[in-house]
């Protein structure tokens, strides 16, 4: 099989971006265009004049890879040259949650034919593990550090499925590094779906979250097996599939492996606050029949 | 505007600016439109709608983004894969796309753009001026001000030539005053389908992205490369300088008509006064000037079309002779005081042994009526600074002294 997305990159050891971005060329095969934000994945795949990508790419800025995409897709449409070219865009949380919601709103409204991939590490990992609407509760982050006062961040994760399934998206996936078929499956499918499709994955980044470079693996699947990260599709709205967990791992299994967590199990209190992410992940187990 | 015998008057139709813009757009061919609506700019884009709804372009697909930032953003993708690719904008439309306008200009995507050029927020005003495209300078845009409808119009043709050519490859924009020239109705010849086919090629990008050959844009560039990014984007420029007169000159080989090529000049010749300006103001001036003609005043005219790249030789040549030149600016940089054609017109002549004193003038703000007798005391004016020197650099024009 021909690698469209090749080593020599400068991602580090462990890195889930990489991991990701793989296990979505493989679903998406050679005949796609792929867009990038701003974002590690960007900065560590094409330092000038080298590249990782061996399908064609492009970044444009942090906020606009849905509209790029929708671009690509318009002209293609235009040209007759769309085929069965896919068009692929992949950022990641800041990207997709944050500053690029508007662009991903207006793409998904306007029903353009492309797949939107989220690599969901829970922060802004390219600034150094700075907060976003991804980062789950009471993580600790650069601008939501634990503190005398605080457990770091104080809000949930913002339900970005929901809001693409809001949009009227024939496909919606949540993925996971630690299931790479699943995920090569999902968007494969996602791809191969006529309109605009969403696929997140969960994404275990080794710096910001602070693990091992071994783990990236364990933890993603650490994360399902709690409850805390559900696997799904969506099919026009609806669940269709979800990913049964047996019996669920208690979250502190989780929590314990990842720095960004090791505040609650030092700080007074924090048998509350872990408490509090237990019911989270109950809350997913009941609500997604896991 | 200098035309191959009379303009074919059978041929002229009564139709608004916008209308002749949105028809000059159809007969370019785009692949791609984007836009989001903004007033003064809507009737271009509700006429290229028209046009799409009607099957008048074909090969063509219509993008209703959600704002201004997307409009350019999706270009940005569809110029990637070899499209022709239009926008049209004003005011805080396009200083929403700031971002994306250096984007596209580092990314050597041809795209051509008309601003409708209307002043910026606060106070809110949806009237003319120029400090909207004047905020954009320096984005590595290709600017252009036009005179009048048919200006505006044949412009854009000419600008698609320009953006595209290999040696250029830079973004344009068309900039049309707001409703002086979106809104007016004139008569126009709208452009004929065989002649622009003659005129402007099939756009034949360099590189696109095409999955039977991938390759990467918009990579990252460390200090060891990116100098020499930039180096290349002023190279360009540079090349866009003849570009932009032979778009001119084969534009009026072809269709008959002429506005200048960087610059136009109006009596220059014998002027003692000439005055600068850029857009639909240079009517008004014209209309002054050969008033005081008669009366026996020495003034010209010098028209600056393309602003970027800044003409600095034509404007030397042109106004080496003159004993004032006053430079009129819909625009101000603020804590300045200076308008950017004032500015750069003194910066032009500064290392050169032309001493001629120059004058500014800021003017029309926020669509304020710019009067022919306004024009007339510019003119005194500079005929007191022809005798006794500048007393005063760079003013504010027809300031309400009851309202401060």
């Amino acid at each position: 099989m021909k690698h469209l997305f090749v080593s020599g990159h400068r991602g580090c050891a462990g890195c889930c971006d990489a991991m990701a971005t793989k296990f979505t060329l493989m679903g998406a095969g050679e005949d796609c265009i792929v867009v990038s934000p701003t974002g590690c994945l960007e900065v560590m795949t094409t330092p000038f004049p080298e590249t990782s990508w061996n399908v064609p790419w492009i970044h444009s800025l942090f906020e606009n890879a849905a509209a790029v995409a929708s671009g690509i897709e318009a002209a293609l449409k235009a040209m007759g040259k769309k085929g069965n070219t896919r068009v692929v865009a992949i950022g990641g949380d800041g990207a997709t949650m944050d500053i690029g919601l508007q662009a991903i709103s207006g793409a998904f409204e306007r029903g353009h034919d492309f797949t939107y991939v989220c690599i969901d590490n829970e922060a802004y990992m390219n600034t150094g593990v700075q907060r976003s609407s991804g980062t789950p509760f009471n993580a600790s982050t650069t601008t939501s550090p634990a503190g005398k006062v605080s457990f770091g961040n104080q809000r949930p994760k913002k339900n970005m499925p929901a809001i693409i399934a809001a949009h009227g998206s024939p496909y919606v996936a949540t993925t996971s590094l630690a299931y790479g078929k699943d995920m090569i499956a999902k968007v494969k499918k996602a791809t191969e779906t006529p309109g605009p499709t969403y696929i997140h994955c969960h994404a275990p980044c080794t710096t910001g979250w602070g693990f091992d470079t071994s783990k990236t693996v364990e933890i993603a699947r650490m994360a399902v097996k709690t409850g805390l990260w559900p696997l799904f599709e969506m099919e026009e709205g609806e669940i269709t599939k979800v990913r049964k967990i047996g019996t669920p791992s208690p979250v502190e299994d989780y929590l314990k492996m990842q720095s960004r967590f090791k505040h609650l199990f030092s700080k007074e209190g924090g048998a509350e606050e872990i408490a509090k992410i237990q019911a989270i992940a109950d809350k997913n187990i009941d609500h997604y029949g896991l | 505007m200098t035309t191959k015998g009379k303009l074919e008057m059978e041929k002229m139709v009564v139709v608004e600016g916008s209308y002749a813009v949105a028809h000059a757009v159809k007969i370019c061919r785009p692949n791609v439109i984007s836009a989001y609506p903004i007033t003064p700019q809507t009737h271009i884009v509700e006429g290229l709608s028209q046009f799409i709804a009607d099957g008048e372009i074909s090969n063509c697909e219509y993008i209703n983004v959600e704002s201004e930032f997307s409009a350019l953003s999706a270009l940005v993708g569809s110029s990637a894969v070899g499209a022709r690719c239009y926008s049209a904008t004003t005011s805080q439309g396009l200083e929403l796309m700031h971002e994306v306008l250096f984007n596209v200009s580092g990314m050597r995507l041809p795209i051509v753009m008309t601003v409708v050029n209307r002043a910026v927020s606060a106070p809110i005003n949806i009237w003319n001026d120029h400090q909207d495209a004047i905020s954009q300078r320096d984005t590595g845009w290709i600017q252009l001000y036009a005179e009048d409808l048919q200006e505006a119009a044949d412009m854009t043709a000419q600008a698609f030539k320009i953006a595209e050519d290999k040696e250029v490859l830079m973004p344009a924009m068309v900039c049309m005053d707001g409703f002086i020239l979106s809104h007016v109705y004139e008569p126009v010849v709208l452009l004929e389908q065989e002649l622009t086919d003659e005129y402007l090629p099939t756009y034949e990008p360099l590189n696109t992205l095409d999955p039977k050959k991938p390759l990467s844009f918009g990579a990252l560039a460390d200090p060891n490369y990116y100098t020499e990014f930039r180096y290349l984007q002023q190279k360009a420029m540079e090349n866009s300088l003849k570009k932009i007169e032979d778009a001119a000159n084969e534009f009026y080989d072809v269709f008959g008509r002429y506005y200048g090529g960087l610059i136009d000049e109006y009596q220059t010749e014998d002027a003692d006064i000439i005055l600068m300006a850029m857009g639909s103001i240079v009517g008004t001036i014209k209309d002054t000037i050969d008033n005081l003609r008669q009366k026996g005043v020495k003034v010209g005219l010098l028209k600056v079309r393309a602003f970027r790249p800044f003409p600095a030789e034509a404007i030397r040549k042109a106004i080496k002779d003159a004993k004032v030149v006053v430079v009129l600016d819909k625009n101000i940089s603020l804590g300045l005081n200076e308008g950017a054609l004032f500015t750069e017109t003194k910066s032009c002549l500064y290392n050169t042994k032309n001493r001629v004193p120059v004058v500014g003038y800021m003017i029309g703000h926020g669509g304020r009526d710019i009067r022919m007798n306004t024009i007339e005391n510019i003119i005194s004016e500079a005929q007191e600074v022809m005798k006794t020197g500048i007393k005063l650099e760079s003013q504010f024009t027809d300031v309400r002294e009851e309202l401060l």
